[in-house]
């Protein structure tokens, strides 16, 4: 070992690297579980508890304004989302054998070569790295906020131009498709997309 | 605290949702887990920019933004693929990805599409495939 790994200690945890340590373990198991489990709606729930304990996570590492906002928009607005989903698409409750697809065993060959592989490069590049936690918080509102507002404005103003888009996407991919009816949509529309979308924006207003 | 766990950490929870998205045949599933992939990323980001902001006294924080913005892109990800899931189960009756396999090379569709002469369905193909 380096003199980097003798001032802190190798093999020697502190108090913040035991409860990230449990933390991460509670995160792994509920994202297993979540990956595994072969009833839709308890998948979705335990998203919520790893992307909770990943929030936990974001507070230890003092990046508390990251940890807020992914209670909010993951553990608030996402999940919401993915439950409205199975419950539009008629999940059944209950176990469905129809979850995991024939290619499992390949499937899980796959992602666990790849977690060896970069567990072993990860470990091996980053063995006498160390984060020091001392000191002010690197991710308090303030210094975030400071930064966010006087470096990074222009991807942040983009950023809101892209969240407009995709409310506009998913509100033109979510009405109701209507077929087109031949008296107002075959005159103007010359492809069949055309033909319904314009079906659909003048009998969308009536119902 | 030892940069190796938030990153092993990451490492884990990205092969996860690597699972999850080769192993899964509900599309919501796939879904839950591109999600994950994209936190583990997120962990990853911010991880490294709290080293970074200490180790080398970099005052952009870059990494919590990128994570700002990977969350807000995540987002609007996940609102418009479940707009598609949807419209894919109206026009099919399923979100089974293992049945949508109309632009599979060297197999023959099945599955309920091919077998509905309704009028009007073509239209809607279109457009849910647009």
């Amino acid at each position: 070992m380096t003199l980097a790994a003798a001032s802190h200690g190798f093999l020697s945890p502190t108090g913040v690297e035991i409860a990230f340590l449990l933390v991460g373990l509670v995160t792994f198991g509920a994202a297993v579980v979540t990956v595994t489990t072969r009833q839709l709606v308890h998948a979705a729930l335990w998203l919520v508890v790893a992307l909770g304990g990943l929030a936990v996570e974001y507070l230890l590492l003092t990046a508390e304004f990251i940890a807020w906002v992914q209670v909010l928009i993951y553990v608030g607005a996402v999940v919401v989302l993915i439950l409205f989903g199975l419950m539009l698409t008629r999940a059944p409750i209950g176990r469905s054998p129809e979850a995991d697809s024939a290619n499992r065993w390949a499937a899980l060959t796959v992602a666990v070569a790849s977690a060896a592989a970069l567990v072993w490069v990860v470990v091996d590049a980053f063995r006498t790295t160390w984060i020091d936690l001392d000191g002010p918080a690197a991710g308090s509102t303030a210094v975030t906020g400071a930064s966010l507002f006087q470096n990074w404005v222009l991807p942040f103003e983009a950023l809101s131009v892209l969240l407009l888009a995709a409310l506009v996407g998913a509100i033109v991919l979510s009405r109701k498709a209507r077929p087109a009816r031949a008296g107002e949509a075959s005159p103007g529309g010359a492809s069949p997309s055309g033909a319904s979308r314009s079906g659909t924006s003048q009998t969308g207003g009536a119902r | 605290m030892h940069l190796a766990y938030p990153a092993v950490l990451s490492v884990l929870l990205f092969c996860t949702g690597l699972y999850g998205v080769l192993a899964r045949r509900n599309a919501i599933l796939v879904l839950m887990s591109v999600e994950l992939m994209l936190n583990a990323v997120n962990l990853n980001l911010v991880a490294f920019d709290v080293w970074l902001s200490r180790a080398a006294e970099e005052r952009l924080h870059s990494g919590q933004a990128l994570t700002l913005f990977t969350i807000a892109i995540a987002a609007a990800e996940i609102g418009i693929g479940l707009a598609i899931v949807l419209a894919v189960h109206r026009n099919r009756g399923t979100s089974d990805i293992d049945k949508l396999r109309d632009t599979a090379e060297g197999h023959e569709p099945d599955g309920p599409d091919t077998d509905t002469p309704a009028t009007g369905t073509a239209a809607e193909k279109a457009e849910a495939t647009a």
